[in-house]
């Protein structure tokens, strides 16, 4: 579960997130949408400790992690993450990305190279690319491997940062039903944001609308359909003309 | 007058800015010394910055020695003073030409590829992966590189020392027609240990230096390519300036009196 509330975060003069209030259900896959620049990203940065908020609380499984200004550590929750560019560690092989939780916490190198085969599989890649470096693969196979790196730790949390990004329809979709199988297997609470509706629709199983660092609307993916808020209507059709900027 | 007074107290707050990041930058390496240490990412390091800078560092070394000798024949001849030439260069190459030049070549190859590569993990994100897999980045990239850097650099010099006074060996025997053995014989003579340890010294301060900097700029790298190529900019200039400042205070240091 991840529960939110009046989250705050400036930059200089530009506040980016304005008291934003957002529950993701144990178990649940939500989607952010929202325009580019709204603060999807911040947000995902925050919650896992890469970017201080100004204030708030962050809830995670129960735990309070953030609050009054500060962290409070350690956060035990085992949390995965979908970077957008993928984020693979170029200097080492993919057997290695894959399983690098493992290696850093020690364990002997065939249990790690057994580990990272098994979630390879689990993302549709043979051994063969075990031994490969990064720049070696194509960029949808990169985010597969990445995807493979999130749930090889077995996350209570999975986040995806804007995940079909960079493919095309085809393999945006192969991601799409890989991270909407993965989480259900895993049984992880997870955290999507985009700005392609595809995968909003493919993934979701409520969808938030962030403007203006709140999330002005939410709802099932079914009623995204039918809303009559201005802001969702633009949006999700594309319109250049509208409330939104 | 308000824009010149202004102007000066944007620089002011800008140099305040730059020295507080780095003082914090600073603060968390010394927690880290205190956390994990990577032993595979510090031999990795120790291959990368010792072992592939011998080349450049040794022909370099080689040929400044072989310069200086005769600089020291030709500006010394006008008062008789040929046979101070073996003194000479190995006194200049152990206490200053080793460490300085070396550094400065090291600040080149080393400090420009860790900013490099830094830079490159921060705007693709790769840092912000090493946390979220329970890698602490500064322990991980920063700390490996600074132990090589503080270890690999004196024995880079040691080999530049022997590798300068035996360039001019080769130019004094070869081109100037001394005696190879009582050049050598001259050189142990006069040449005293705290001669090569103060350079040692100093060069174990250069690879602090050069792996600090290569790491703050790499670090604070912001954008894209743009972005990398400044920062691998700022960590050669700085780290050689800063070769450059802390060899005038060690020299201060270790030879006023």
């Amino acid at each position: 579960m991840i529960d939110i509330n009046n989250l705050h975060k400036s930059f200089n003069k530009k506040t980016v997130l304005n008291g934003l209030n957002l529950n993701v259900e144990k178990g649940n896959s939500s989607v952010i949408i929202g325009g580019s620049g709204t603060g999807k990203s911040v947000l995902i940065k925050c919650i896992l400790g890469l970017i201080m908020p100004d204030n708030g609380k962050i809830e995670i499984n129960n735990k309070t992690i953030f609050e009054n200004g500060d962290y409070i550590t350690p956060n035990k929750t085992k949390i995965g993450m979908l970077f957008q560019g993928g984020a693979l560690f170029d200097s080492l092989k993919i057997w290695q990305n894959v399983s690098f939780y493992h290696i850093q916490k020690g364990e002997k190198k065939k249990f790690c190279f057994n580990n990272a085969i098994i979630n390879l599989e689990k993302v549709g890649l043979d051994s063969t690319i075990a031994n490969l470096y990064p720049s070696e693969i194509s960029g949808g196979m990169q985010k597969r491997v990445a995807l493979a790196r999130a749930i090889a730790i077995e996350p209570d949390v999975i986040f995806f940062d804007e995940p079909t990004t960079g493919l095309d329809p085809i393999n945006a979709d192969i991601i799409n039903k890989l991270i909407i199988e993965k989480v259900k297997d895993i049984g992880a609470t997870s955290l999507t944001i985009t700005h392609d509706m595809a995968s909003a629709r493919s993934i979701a199983d409520k969808i938030h609308m962030l403007h203006e660092g709140k999330i002005i609307w939410e709802g099932d993916k079914y009623e995204i359909e039918k809303t009559d808020n201005p802001y969702v209507v633009q949006f999700i059709n594309g319109y250049s003309d509208g409330p939104i900027n | 007058m308000i824009g010149i007074i202004s102007s000066i107290g944007n620089v002011v707050v800008f140099f305040l800015n730059e020295t507080g990041k780095f003082f914090i930058f600073f603060l968390r390496i010394l927690k880290s010394f205190f956390g994990r240490w990577y032993l595979r990412n510090i031999i990795n390091q120790a291959v990368f910055i010792g072992y592939f800078s011998l080349p450049v560092v040794a022909l370099t070394s080689f040929f400044t020695g072989g310069a200086l000798a005769l600089q020291i024949y030709y500006g010394g001849n006008q008062f008789n003073s040929e046979s101070i030439v073996s003194s000479i260069v190995a006194l200049g190459i152990t206490r200053e030409l080793g460490p300085v030049l070396g550094g400065i070549v090291v600040a080149g190859r080393v400090s420009a590829a860790i900013a490099a590569e830094i830079g490159t993990m921060k705007v693709t994100e790769q840092i912000d992966a090493l946390k979220t897999l329970s890698a602490e980045p500064h322990s991980y990239l920063v700390v490996p590189r600074i132990i090589s850097g503080i270890i690999m650099l004196p024995i880079l010099i040691l080999f530049a020392d022997i590798i300068g006074i035996m360039g001019g060996w080769f130019i004094g025997v070869q081109s100037l027609d001394f005696n190879g053995s009582v050049y050598i014989q001259n050189t142990i003579n006069f040449l005293e240990i705290s001669d090569v340890t103060s350079g040692l010294i100093k060069a174990s301060v250069f690879g602090f230096l050069i792996t600090l900097m290569g790491c703050y700029q790499g670090f604070n790298s912001k954008g894209g390519a743009q972005g990398v190529g400044k920062a691998t900019t700022n960590a050669v200039v700085s780290s050689s300036v800063l070769i450059l400042a802390s060899n005038y205070i060690m020299t201060n240091l270790f030879f006023a009196n």
